[in-house]
């Protein structure tokens, strides 16, 4: 049974990345994101017509992209919707609930507040870049799964990146501070005491 | 989202030279929301991060005897972090701490936080009537609902509250915002920064439009570690206050010598609460007199149909901010950063 369960989740996530993927082949053939090739001569120029896409590199995960990004673009949606990588969750693209959190150059950020064209040059690390190996999770990966400490789990990559980087910055000290410092991930389905259980469990294990 | 044109400003002088036709985007916390949500539509947005490679001083705290410098692009979570501010300067780590959440204190600069708009809910939603968001059209919290707005410094048109916590700790510390434009660097105190709404709302600042905020300076005074904020929400954490107040004290015994009070989530800018300042000095520091000097805060209160519990509220936790940072200790002379202080 729990066997059966993986490989369902296993199809799921190629399902997305391969319909993501597919998306981000479409896209380009939408008035204003353009043609790669065609941007760096127009940018150059220093266009004053806004329809003229951007030539960024992203660095996600350790791999460089190089797109053509509409300015307005946010990282979040260039993650989910150019690249594929759909760990990073919209919950209300306002800054609110913290469901999109990433880390950028190691610290935590709302990838639905930075537009792409800003994450040039920056490390960004999302929940598919997290674990150190395919066939080993992060422990905070770990203390999640080991404290139940998600129900729906939409919130719970933002969740588990920021908690990285609360453990990380020194401010999981304690229960409250934990809370205090992970006020920024909400959860609809409120399992803040095992979120913050699995925070201590896996403190104890990043050595820090 | 509005199309717009985006630039990288490389150094100080190309963002002056786009500053007074362009937004300028830091952390962009409150200009891409507003951006999405349709309330702003820049034409053209001017990123001025890459500013701290030619000009270090501009991504930098530097702590001596004279004081502490901010520079503008400092990130709220580097200066809440810093332990020499937090040992000399409690009231300013406080109130980082307790703003937004750790992500937005992450990505939001320090020029861009003093910045931020201040705001309700009705200026967040295009389709209402807003002197500020749109000028002439009216407010539409005058008689909405107005729970979280401002019961100090409103005007007929328009009472949405100043929601930053960290411009009311400046005000106690004397702090200056350094400001460079065309005619080169000037000072300007940070209690002259803000403009109560009066007849012209969409004007919040005194900034010229070709100014850039460089720095923020605070000066060194011999009871800066004596200063407190404190904050009351509608819930615990990552919310704007509902009242807040922010105190640094020079006590001499238990006599109060000088007293700063600004307040937060009450007025429609940073309060500097000068009445309040009046009635402690000279007094010892207790409920009594604390509970004067917050009487003296809030005489000029004009309150909504929703909001009057807001000076209740606000008087109480300024009592609270009074007596705990009376109750404060002084650093140790060496802090870990090495900084010395007398």
């Amino acid at each position: 049974m729990p066997d059966r369960s993986q490989s369902a989740a296993v199809n799921r996530r190629h399902f997305l990345a391969a319909v993501g993927g597919a998306a981000a082949g479409g896209a380009t053939t939408l008035p204003g994101t353009g043609d790669a090739a065609a941007a760096p001569a127009a940018e150059a120029a220093k266009s004053s017509d806004p329809r003229v896409p951007h030539t960024v590199t992203l660095t996600i995960n350790g791999q460089d992209h190089q797109l053509s990004l509409d300015a307005r673009a946010s990282l979040l949606d260039t993650l989910r919707d150019r690249l594929g990588l759909t760990g990073t969750k919209k919950g209300c693209d306002h800054g609110q609930c913290g469901a999109c959190t990433v880390l950028v150059d190691g610290r935590r950020e709302l990838s639905c507040l930075r537009l792409a064209v800003m994450a040039q040059g920056r490390q960004v690390t999302t929940i598919e870049g997290l674990a150190p190996d395919p066939h080993t999770l992060h422990p905070m990966q770990q203390a999640f799964i080991d404290h139940d400490a998600f129900q729906c789990g939409y919130c719970t990559p933002g969740q588990i990146l920021s908690a990285v980087a609360c453990v990380k910055e020194g401010h999981a000290g304690d229960d409250d501070q934990i809370r205090e410092y992970m006020s920024g991930n909400i959860c609809r389905c409120a399992a803040y005491p095992n979120i913050v259980a699995a925070i201590r469990q896996a403190k104890t294990e990043m050595g820090a | 989202m509005q199309p717009f044109l985006f630039d990288r400003a490389g150094s100080v002088a190309e963002a002056l030279r786009a500053v007074s036709d362009a937004t300028v985007i830091a952390g962009g916390t409150n200009l891409v929301d507003y951006m999405r949500l349709g309330v702003v539509s820049p034409k053209r947005v001017v990123d001025i991060n890459g500013l701290n490679r030619e000009t270090a001083a501009l991504g930098r705290i530097t702590l001596d005897h004279q004081g502490l410098r901010l520079g503008a692009l400092v990130r709220m979570a580097e200066a809440e972090d810093h332990p020499g501010i937090r040992a000399h300067y409690p009231v300013l780590a406080d109130s980082l701490a307790l703003a937004a959440s750790r992500q937005i204190r992450t990505m939001a600069s320090l020029g861009g936080n003093l910045l931020q708009r201040t705001r309700c809910e009705y200026f967040r939603e295009a389709s209402w009537p807003c002197n500020k968001r749109r000028p002439g059209s009216g407010c539409a919290a005058l008689d909405g609902l107005n729970r979280q707005h401002a019961v100090l410094g409103t005007s007929d048109a328009c009472i949405a509250t100043y929601p930053g916590d960290m411009a009311q700790a400046l005000l106690v510390l004397d702090a200056q915002v350094e400001l460079t434009g065309p005619g080169g660097v000037r000072l300007m105190p940070v209690a002259k920064v803000h403009r109560q709404p009066g007849a012209t709302p969409y004007l919040e600042t005194t900034l010229a439009p070709d100014e850039l905020i460089t720095a923020l300076v605070v000066p060194a005074s011999p009871w800066s570690w004596r200063s407190r904020y404190v904050k009351v929400r509608d819930r615990r954490s990552f919310a704007f206050a509902l009242a807040s107040a922010a105190v640094a004290l020079d006590l001499e015994g238990d006599r109060v010598k000088q007293a700063r009070i600004a307040l937060g989530g009450v007025a429609t800018v940073p309060w500097r609460a000068e009445a309040a300042e009046v009635a402690l000095v000279g007094k010892p520091l207790d409920q009594t007199t604390a509970r004067a000097a917050a009487v003296a805060a809030f005489a000029g209160a004009r309150t909504r149909a929703h909001n009057a519990f807001k000076v209740p509220l606000g008087q109480e936790v300024l009592v609270q901010a009074l007596l705990q940072a009376g109750a404060l200790q002084p650093p140790p002379p060496t802090t870990r950063n090495g900084v010395t202080h007398a």
